[in-house]
């Protein structure tokens, strides 16, 4: 046996120790498992994250109508048209994104059940978030990132988040490409005894539920009515389910819920060659469609992010145009942020010129920028890795060879991912699989779909 | 020669290449799995010696010193004529909105 496999057989030993949760008692027949007792057992309700966050400068961050960008995208749209675009300004959190408020409870917990440290592997916002948080409970912090290829280029994307979490007293393991980073992962919980602070927890998730609620509350208050949707940037899964429940608990049940990924199709994730050919570390849909198809590939036995149960739509968008939009959200509304965060932001811009310009559309996050962070260094780093950089329609980029910026804002257009094939996709692990009746009340919640469909979607899989 | 207590960057192969995981992409698996992290100094070393570190959570961590003092460098990247450009379009675009 190797090294690799002798650490893989201590996973679940390792995970049970560094969670402190007993997954084994939501498990339900075969496959299926009690999603939402898992998350009622996580011990927090709905006003204890609240008052947890508010202890801590986290959410209640402000809405902001972006009535530039509106204007711009209406000059696009046929008359009538052009919704009316808002934006949850989460940059304003502690430490500078949304990924606070899944921290926050995260680290709050490891304190409570008195681990001395906390761990967590993420290359994103989040490793500054449970860094952020674990200062300020005195608590120790490791953060475990992929940060550069073999021949030792990094992202700057990446170095700035390790600078980030540097400067809140983190320690930081930097690793080379490659999912062995849950290898490393494991072999500190292991060693430190700390927690595993997984962006997949049930306290993960219930942090976000907080900002989905302030969408629907601050909507309702200011205009009498909820939105008419709501864009998420959509990556491990997380940040979809979270805002999606929460806008749900507050009462917003027609509120679209729409996923935005930016397009990376054709770079594999875990190729060293196509590691800093990417602009985009994160939304991208190297994670959010492998972890929307199949979620418990996470770093926890049942992941709590559960993005089909609640996905009404899902939209791609390129690289050149976020990074379009970004410039405009400088230039327009005289806010810096992103460029990953406005993601989302990208697809509204496009979206909102399908709506009636009545209804609302809310991009449910921002995330701070700066040096490496910022989409002048990331263009400037594609460049130097001789990805070429041009002009034109955006259906003429693609990943990992060209940057394509809009020539206006009228070529800012997203595509459609068609869901269906995502929730076939998610079934085809089950292929061939004689499922039970529990089994196909489980893949209805999952995949919000009603049974005769889902019967009718596996025999097509298993005759395939 | 580098002083016991410096801060310095290591770096060390955490799994090589025959050791890693089967299930990864060619250009990646004839690679070794490497692992860089930042610490003080325990004894007086050379650059390339292999040292021990006492890490920011107090671990005690092995590796080749590759760097004393390691500071940042990142930053907002080289002047970019395709921003200038964009920028020129986005608020082209807008003249005739910026008066409503």
């Amino acid at each position: 046996m190797t090294k690799y496999e002798k650490m893989m057989t201590k996973k679940q030993e390792i995970m049970k120790d560094s969670l402190n949760l007993d997954y084994e008692k939501f498990e339900l027949e075969g496959i299926a498992f009690d999603y939402e007792k898992m998350m009622n057992d996580a011990g927090y309700d709905f006003e204890a994250v609240k008052k947890i966050q508010e202890d801590n400068h986290v959410g209640d961050t402000p809405l902001v109508e972006l009535k530039q960008i509106t204007k711009y995208a209406r000059k696009f749209a046929k008359k009538g048209y052009g919704a009316r675009i808002f934006l949850k300004d989460e940059a304003l959190n502690l430490s500078g994104s949304f990924k606070a408020r899944r921290a926050v409870i995260s680290v709050y917990h490891a304190k409570k059940m008195g681990y001395k440290g906390v761990v967590a592997a993420t290359s994103g916002n989040y490793g500054a978030a449970v860094a952020a948080m674990a200062a300020r409970l005195n608590l120790k912090c490791i953060i475990v990132q992929e940060v550069f290829d073999s021949k030792d280029i990094s992202q700057p994307e990446i170095i700035e988040k390790a600078r980030r979490c540097e400067a809140y007293g983190a320690e930081v393991i930097q690793l080379s490409v490659g999912p062995e980073l849950f290898y490393e992962f494991l072999n500190i919980l292991d060693q430190t005894k700390y927690f595993n602070a997984s962006l997949y927890s049930p306290y993960g998730i219930k942090g976000i539920e907080t900002l989905g609620y302030e969408i629907a509350d601050e909507v309702l208050k200011k205009e009498k009515r909820y939105p008419d949707a709501v864009v998420i940037t959509n990556a491990g899964g997380g940040n979809l389910t979270g805002t999606a429940r929460g806008l749900r608990y507050h009462g917003a049940k027609d509120t679209k819920i729409i996923a935005a990924s930016v397009d990376l199709s054709g770079l594999h994730m875990a190729s060293d060659h196509d590691f800093n050919l990417k602009s985009f570390t994160t939304g991208h849909t190297g994670f959010g469609i492998p972890f929307s198809t199949f979620p418990d590939r996470s770093d926890v036995p049942r992941s709590a992010a559960r993005p089909l149960r609640y996905m009404d739509q899902y939209v791609l968008m390129t690289q050149g145009a976020v990074f379009f939009i970004t410039e405009a959200l400088s230039l327009l509304e005289g806010m810096e942020r992103g460029p990953a965060g406005n993601i989302s932001l990208a697809a509204a811009f496009s979206l909102a010129q399908t709506m009636k310009e009545d209804e609302i559309i809310v991009v449910q996050e921002s995330e701070y920028t700066g040096a490496g962070k910022h989409f002048n260094s990331q263009i400037s780093f594609a460049k130097k890795q001789g990805i070429i950089l041009e002009f034109g329609s955006c259906e003429k980029e693609v990943a990992g060879k060209n940057l394509v910026f809009p020539k206006s804002g009228k070529d800012v257009i997203h595509k459609e991912l068609n869901l269906m094939d995502l929730k076939k996709s998610y079934l085809k692990h089950y292929k061939d699989k004689i499922l039970s009746k529990q089994e196909y009340a489980y893949l209805k919640e999952e995949l919000n779909l009603n049974i005769d469909k889902i019967i009718k979607m596996m025999e097509e899989i298993n005759e395939s | 020669m580098i002083k016991k207590g410096t801060y310095v960057y290591i770096k060390k192969i955490v799994l090589k290449s025959s050791e890693r995981s089967s299930h990864i992409p060619f250009d990646t698996l004839d690679k070794d799995f490497v692992m860089k992290v930042k610490g003080y100094l325990m004894n007086d070393a050379f650059i390339g010696d292999n040292v021990d570190i006492l890490t920011e959570t107090k671990r005690r961590v092995s590796g080749i010193l590759i760097e004393a003092n390691p500071t940042y460098t990142h930053s907002f990247g080289d002047y970019l004529d395709e921003v200038k450009t964009m920028k020129d379009i986005i608020l082209t675009e807008m003249e005739d909105t910026l008066h409503d």
